[in-house]
């Protein structure tokens, strides 16, 4: 999945897209996720990084990850693909 | 290095203009104690779910409302209400406060007799009394509260073959101008049925006349119509001076008082609307004072108030079972306790705190109960921080009817402890188990057996 190029963020996790005029915020390990998605990281990379910084276990990750993708995706944050 | 703890990801859509179903965050910081009891002990001491009664909230809300009419009104007296929460150990706090006892059930009257309330300072409501409960009732001097004809007929019969006379009330029920008008219960005020169980009762002469009661429902959030129900108690009971020449020792003004629960469907929270016990106090203690008693005959005003003393006090401890998302897009979580256990959620909307560290970042969530049920929703609509499997919640204001409407459905119910004064946790009723469900059922012999 990738961010879309029009898409902006700001520092506190602030998000604006300006197709469609919405506007949304996110946690900060959300914006941390959608930094590393807009730099074009893979899923893997994520992973490592995430599970190296907080408290988490694998499956838990997993499972987190994919509702935030989604949720990504719902809001027209970002674009299909991976 | 130390990891730092973790959140799930969320994102949230910012909308401007007017609030949505969800409201708006209400939660700021984790709920880590009750009385000073550690939320994470009392789950890993007696399990999750729980329910905890705080013994400090029940003292403090009782003598609020004490103080609320006894600065009133001269002659004041609450009766505890069983069927609001009827474990031994919370009835018996309000015992040693002082109060009597109102049951509406045989079994409700021999709990408060096994506490140890005498038989005078119990008041015998409903209308399902056997002539077991009411020969016990008769013979312990109980103060009978008559809810229709039959039964004043039958208490007629039993003092000819007890040869006892009977204290009893009758249950009045009136229009206050609230709706819905109660008038299942009682002999109605506008009708004229009151008036004519009351010659009947007096003319009859089989038994005395000592109170009248009335209840005008439940979760009144207006108290303008206790005073109308009060003037319209005392309007009876000064037809019943002029015509018999006797007093009414008690008006009994029943119940009803909200607690600071929020109801389904209201735009504001309970605890910011609904009226407090100076409120209600105010209104029937004016009426009865501004009403034609003289200073001598002023009746004792009798409160049968349950969930407005006890609802406070009560929390339901729980745990995150999962989180997963709904097709529209919704957030759901869902806990180990269901409306099997939390009967109030069908009413009320529960305020849900965390009891661990959480961030400001929210979702819009449903909180589902564990049953396999579609029924099993305990908040349909909740601004909560993201919690994740295993992160515990407390449920506020349930201390009102939850632990005697609960039902036994899919799972068993779980322990309730007391929070003492010192902050001490004591077990008040243990956790069913198989074994205790099973020696309740018998299994006919030829249905003992089978082959698959």
């Amino acid at each position: 999945m990738k961010i879309k190029k029009n898409v902006a963020i700001s520092e506190s996790g602030f998000i604006f897209n300006p197709t469609t005029g919405d506007s949304f915020s996110t946690n900060p390990i959300g914006l941390e996720i959608i930094r590393m998605l807009k730099d074009e990281k893979g899923k893997d990379d994520i992973r490592k990084a995430i599970l190296s910084k907080y408290n988490a276990d694998e499956s838990t990750f997993e499972k987190d990850y994919y509702d935030f993708v989604m949720m990504l995706q719902n809001n027209q944050v970002g674009d299909e693909g991976e | 290095m130390e990891k730092i703890r973790y959140e799930r990801p969320v994102i949230k859509k910012l909308n401007t203009g007017v609030m949505n179903k969800y409201g708006t965050r209400t939660e700021y910081t984790p709920f880590t104690n009750i009385d000073g009891a550690k939320v994470k002990d009392l789950i890993a001491e007696f399990g999750s779910p729980l329910f905890v009664m705080s013994e400090q909230t029940i003292r403090k809300t009782y003598k609020d409302a004490v103080r609320a009419f006894t600065t009133r009104y001269p002659k004041v007296q609450f009766a505890w209400s069983y069927k609001t929460h009827y474990n031994n150990a919370i009835c018996n706090v309000f015992h040693q406060e002082g109060s009597w006892s109102e049951v509406v059930s045989g079994f409700e009257y021999n709990k408060a007799l096994l506490n140890g309330v005498p038989g005078n300072k119990i008041i015998f409501n409903g209308p399902d009394k056997t002539d077991e409960d009411l020969i016990l009732a008769i013979n312990n001097e109980s103060m009978i509260h008559i809810d229709h004809l039959d039964e004043l007929y039958r208490i007629i019969e039993l003092t000819e073959e007890l040869k006892k006379r009977p204290k009893v009330a009758i249950r009045v029920n009136m229009d206050t101008g609230v709706y819905p008008m109660w008038d299942r219960f009682g002999f109605n005020y506008e009708s004229g049925q009151a008036w004519d169980a009351i010659n009947k009762i007096i003319l009859t002469d089989k038994m005395d006349l000592i109170g009248l009661h009335s209840h005008i429902g439940t979760f009144m959030l207006t108290p303008s119509a206790y005073a109308v129900a009060a003037t319209k108690l005392s309007d009876l009971a000064f037809h019943i001076k002029a015509k018999f020449g006797k007093n009414i020792s008690y008006i009994d003004m029943g119940g009803g008082f909200a607690s600071r629960n929020t109801l389904k469907g209201s735009y504001l929270m309970g605890a910011d609307t609904v009226p407090t016990f100076d409120d209600y106090a105010e209104a029937i203690c004016s009426a009865l004072l501004n009403s034609d008693y003289s200073k001598d005959e002023l009746p004792l005003l009798i409160l049968e108030s349950g969930r407005s003393l006890v609802d406070d006090a009560g929390y339901l401890l729980g745990t995150v079972l999962a989180n997963k998302r709904l097709s529209d897009g919704r957030k759901a979580t869902i806990m180990d306790f269901g409306v099997n256990l939390l009967f109030t959620s069908f009413w009320y909307e529960h305020k849900i705190s965390p009891a661990q560290e959480f961030s400001h970042y929210t979702e819009d969530s449903v909180i589902y109960g564990p049953l396999c049920m579609n029924i099993d929703v305990i908040r349909e609509n909740v601004t909560l921080p993201p919690m994740k499997k295993g992160d515990n919640v407390v449920v506020h204001t349930v201390g009102a009817y939850n632990m005697t409407q609960w039902m036994q459905f899919i799972s068993m119910r779980p322990n309730v402890v007391i929070i003492d004064m010192e902050g001490k946790p004591h077990l008040i009723r243990k956790k069913e188990t198989l074994e205790y469900m099973n020696s309740l059922e018998v299994t006919p012999s030829y249905l003992s057996e089978f082959k698959l």
